[in-house]
Order: C-alpha cells, then structure tokens, then sequence
C-alpha cells in the first residue's frame, strides 16, 4: 500500500511539473506578518517607556532650571522649602551599586572560575540550578531579610562602626550584592566556557597548573565577557528598588556619603514618591519622571557598554 | 626477538620514569608554598558558593523563625484586616497575584513565543529593523522594573488607557516586564534544535513556516515551557512595579479584573511589614515564606522539566 503510493506520487513528478508553489500561500504571509508584529511590540514598549518617562520633563524643567537639577546637593521636593538638585539620591544610588559590586565582583568571580574550570559536569548540574533559585527570589524577601535580620546582625558583629538608626545603605548594598551573584557568575561562567579548549592545553603543555591556566590563561581571555558580567550587574544594582527601600530606607535630603546610615537613592525616592499622596500634575509629581528619565538613561548607558563588550568577545572567538 | 620485545616496554617505561622525574625536579622547586596558594584558591571558590547557597537557607530560615506562629490556614483564607491583626492573612493578595498571573501568561505565550519564531527562523538580519528589534529587546531586558511601574502609571492606570488603579493594569506592566525575558528564552530554545532538521523537511517540499510549525517549535517546545515557568515565578515575586500602579492601598475585598483596586502577595507583605504592630511583622515573615515556598516549587517544575526534556542533538 505504501509502495504503491510512492510509486504514484513518483509517476506525477516525472511528467515534468514546474517547481513554483501550487498556490501563493496568503495564509502563510498572514502568519509570518503576525510574528513581525509580535516582535515589533517590543520597539512599541520602548516608545512607550521614552514618551511615558519625557513627555512630562518639557513642563518640569521650565519650572525648576536643569542647572538646579544637576548642581544643587540638597533633594527635597515637598519640602516647605524644596530643592531640587538630584545629587543626593544619585550618590545614594552608587553607594549601593559600589558595596554590591565589591561583594558580588568577587564572590561571582571565584564562582565562575570554579563552574567553568574547576567543577565536574554532576556537581555543575547542581550548583547551576541553585545560583537560579537565589536569582529568583523575590527581592521583597531579600529586603525584609536584610532588614529584619542582616543588618542587626552586622551591627552585632560590629559595634564599633559607626550605625545610625534603623537603616543602613551599606547593608542594602550587601543584600544588592546578593542578588547579583547569580547573573555575574552565570554571565562570566558562560564567557570562559566559550574560550577554546586550544588555549588551555596549550597551556598545561607548557606544564602550568590548574590555577594558573584558570587565572592567566582563561580568565585573560575572556576578560570582555566579564566584564559585561560586571557591567550587567552593576546596572541590575543601579536598578534595584524594593530591598534599598526596606534597607536604605528613607535618608536626609542633602548629599551624605556614609553607608552606616539610611540613604535615598533614585529607586527608593520614585517608588515611595508614587505611593505617597501627591496630587498628579504638581512639580513634585513630575519629579517621578525626571529621576525615572535619569534612572533610565543610566542602565541603558550600562546596558549598551554590555552590549558592546559582550560582541567584542564574540567576534575574538566565534 | 623476544627479548627486544619485552625489552622495548621497559626501556619507555624508563624513558618516561625519567622524563617525570626531570619535569617534577624541575617544577617542585617552585616550593610546597604553590601548592598551599593552589589549595587556597579551591577553598575559596569553595566559600564563595556556599554564600549563595547559605543566602537562601538563611532567608528561608529567618522567613520561617519569625513567621513561624501564623503558619496556619487563616493566611491563606483570611483578607488583610487591621482590626483583627492576629488572624489577618493573604487571600486577597493571593486572588490578587493569581489575576496578574492569568494576564502575565494570556500576553507573554502568543508575543514571546511569536517574538522568538520570528526572530530565528524568519527575520533577515541584513535589514536594519530586524537589527533593532533584536538590540532593542536586548536593551528592554536590562531597563530596570520600576521604569515599566512608571511606563503602567503612564499608559495604563492614566493616559491612554486609563483602566484606573486595577488588576489589569498591574498585569499589563508586568507582562511588558518579562516579556524580553521570555522571548531571549524562546529563541534560546528555538536555536538549540539542530538546522538539520529544518532543513530535512524543507528538502522534503514542505514551506517554511510549515517546517517551523511541524518539526522545529514541537523539539523547541520544553525550553520555551521552562522559559515561560521561569518567566512567571519573576511575575510573581515582583514588587516594585505594581508600587507604581497602586498595588499598595489596602484592599480587604475581592478584586474584580478591571474594577476597584488590587493586591499582589509580594506588595501586600511590603505593606504589613512597613506597620507599626508586631503581629504584622510576624504576618509579612509568614508571608515571605508562603512566597518562597510556591517560588521554589514553581522553578522545581521548570528545572525538572529541563533535565528531562534536554536533549543532545
């Protein structure tokens, strides 16, 4: 029966017929125009995103000079005096983004190198799927966490720092530096497993160690992948919100640099400015948007520097 | 000819007794100290990945320390209440979040998955706008979530659409949230199937979009499931956006999708856990392991479901 059908479907080929489809397919362009406009739905959020966060800035800058914005060092709008210079809340931002990196440089780091050069497939297989549950928790329960818990406990452990009241900036960037492990390790795990294996039996030939190949050899080269893993996290720290809200609490309006007490930062200040009680339409409304439209401009600077070294370590290799 | 063959073994034998004896002459001089530095550095690989490990047993441990007298049914079946503190609990907030949920998978499987068969199998990459779709996804992944809060205060509790402070337009910006997620997960997985198999049905006769539908998204389909399992467990932990579109208010009825305000689980334990009264703060650590423990057995199926799926082409 098979053969049968074979042999016919092979008889009305032979007769010649042309190699053009039966029919155009109108179905089929309908579909594939239906996945472009699926993908193109991205380009649409980003509009949004840009409309959404400078739409409202022509307004707020007429009001308050972007000279102010940028050179005043005391943030208080609602204030009975208000200022509006945004230095304090971006200094407060990168105090965090600085303690989160020097945990999550180093921790992540050793963690790749071991992933990646040390660990055999079976203990790789399980170490990877608990990085991804630590990336997966939600940063509401590392906030309270670190809170409640951590930044008592460091203060226990440290008498003799200079604490100051419920919140701690420093401790939100510890908890930042947490969260981040995961997406440096598995960022920097994934560039040195992508260096060839050429390279490191070239250099075991030479009669170099184990350390020494993962530490001259590897990580030298796939320095660019890691250090878009560093720059991918420090711009997820720059973006974090609920944990440096919980932990960084509400800080002083003017400029303070001392990651033993409470700080704004960027995150914090939209997010309890939004769930406060402020008329929409007002300057102190508006500053949402402008420090969302600075927020925004700087992951996206931190993203395409990622970006761009993440394709610089392609082209080496690939 | 019998002694020389037994002969020749012993003599390479000897040859490379000696040659390990001169390398390892010429190597131990570096000292035993290299080899304390090398041991060093293994333990310490060794204690940076146990602070990942100790983070989660540690959160876990606290959620569950603190939270551990409310671990009773009340949570999960009573509404938020500031009159009856010791018995107030969840349900809202879980109705809540499961409503975001529904929202967050009817979005992201048609425009993720759509997003991901368009991008590997169809887009050609010589024309300029497929290259900034694909750049410009790449950016949405990295733009941090209280910017999508600020985008759903703009255009869907306000603006345009004007739902108001509802589930819907918590749902909407969260969805917009993961989607890059899910999309770089979808493509992933639409990679990883061999080409050899695309192109074993092209060579067959059938059309493309028929090959795609037929061989290559059916191989495809576990990652893009894992992905999309992945996608919800962050959808369900975020907290930070919905801040932005008034899930913070108190809301002790059942909400309704498009009427009245919302709740999510994670806000609502931001919320008990910023009052005043002990027994709150209790409620929020119950809360956050509540959280947890539906998180972990969420990503446990997606892990699971991974392993056994994964395939070696």
């Amino acid at each position: 029966m098979s053969s049968s059908t074979v042999q016919s479907a092979w008889s009305g080929s032979s007769t010649g017929r042309s190699l053009q489809a039966d029919s155009p397919r109108y179905g089929e362009k309908i579909i594939i125009g239906f996945l472009f406009l699926t993908s193109a739905v991205s380009v649409a959020v980003t509009t949004a995103i840009v409309i959404a966060l400078f739409q409202p800035l022509p307004g707020f800058f007429s009001e308050i000079s972007i000279v102010e914005f940028f050179t005043e060092t005391e943030w208080s709008p609602g204030y009975s005096d208000p200022k509006y210079g945004v230095w304090p809340i971006v200094v407060g931002t990168f105090i965090v983004v600085i303690t989160a990196m020097i945990v999550a440089i180093p921790l992540g780091l050793l963690s790749a190198i071991y992933l990646s050069e040390y660990a055999p497939d079976r203990v790789r297989k399980t170490i990877k799927p608990v990085l991804e549950v630590l990336e997966g928790i939600p940063t509401v329960a590392t906030g309270l966490f670190a809170f409640f818990w951590l930044r008592p406990f460091l203060e226990y452990l440290t008498p003799w720092l200079p604490w100051s009241g419920l919140f701690s900036t420093g401790v939100a960037g510890v908890a930042v530096g947490l969260i981040i492990i995961p997406l440096v390790a598995s960022v920097s795990d994934d560039a040195m497993r992508s260096v060839p294996r050429s390279l490191r039996e070239g250099a075991y030939a030479l009669g170099a160690s184990k350390m020494r190949v993962a530490l001259r050899v590897v990580v030298p080269a796939a320095i660019s992948g890691i250090i878009a893993a560093f720059v991918l996290g420090a711009s997820r720290a720059v973006g974090e919100t609920m944990v440096v809200l919980l932990v960084a609490g509400a800080g002083s309006p003017s400029l303070s640099f001392n990651p033993f007490e409470g700080i704004q930062t960027m995150t914090a200040y939209i997010a309890s400015r939004a769930t406060g009680e402020i008329a929409v339409g007002t300057i102190v409304y508006d500053t949402i948007f402008a420090v969302g439209a600075l927020l925004f401009l700087t992951t996206l600077v931190f993203n395409i520097i990622a970006i761009r070294f993440v394709e610089k370590f392609r082209e080496v290799y690939d | 000819m019998a002694s020389s063959l037994t002969r020749v073994p012993n003599r390479a034998g000897a040859a490379v007794a000696g040659a390990r004896a001169t390398v390892r002459g010429g190597f131990v001089k570096q000292g035993s100290w290299a080899d304390v530095g090398r041991a060093a550095f293994v333990g310490l690989m060794m204690i940076a990945l146990s602070v990942a490990v100790i983070a989660i047993f540690a959160i876990l441990a606290w959620a569950f320390v603190e939270g551990r007298t409310r671990l009773d049914l009340d949570l999960l079946t009573n509404g938020p209440s500031t009159a009856r503190r010791a018995t107030a609990g969840y349900s809202v907030a879980i109705v809540g979040t499961l409503q975001i949920i529904a929202g967050v998978i009817a979005v992201i499987v048609p425009l993720g998955t759509g997003a991901a068969i368009y991008l590997e199998q169809f887009a050609d990459r010589s024309k300029w706008y497929n290259r900034l779709i694909e750049l410009n996804i790449q950016n949405l992944a990295g733009v941090p979530s209280i910017v999508f809060g600020i985008l759903g205060l703009a255009f869907f509790v306000r603006g345009p659409f004007s739902w108001g402070q509802v589930a819907a337009a918590g749902s909407a910006t969260i969805a917009l949230l993961v989607l890059p997620t899910v999309i770089l997960a979808s493509r992933e997985a639409i990679r990883a199937v061999p080409s050899s198999i695309l192109e074993g049905s092209l060579a067959l006769g059938v059309t493309r979009w028929q090959a795609v539908r037929k061989q290559v998204l059916p191989a495809a389909f576990p990652g893009i499931l894992t992905g999309i399992i992945l996608a919800i467990s962050r959808a369900i932990g975020e907290a930070a956006p919905l801040l932005l579109v008034g899930a913070l208010t108190f809301v002790t009825f059942y909400p309704s999708f498009f009427e009245g305000g919302f709740s999510a689980l994670p806000v609502l334990i931001y919320n008990y856990a910023g009052r005043a009264q002990v027994e709150f703060q209790i409620l929020a650590a119950a809360g956050v392991l509540l959280m947890l423990v539906i998180l972990l057995a969420i990503n446990s199926v997606a892990i699971w479901l991974r392993a056994r799926y994964e395939r070696t082409w």
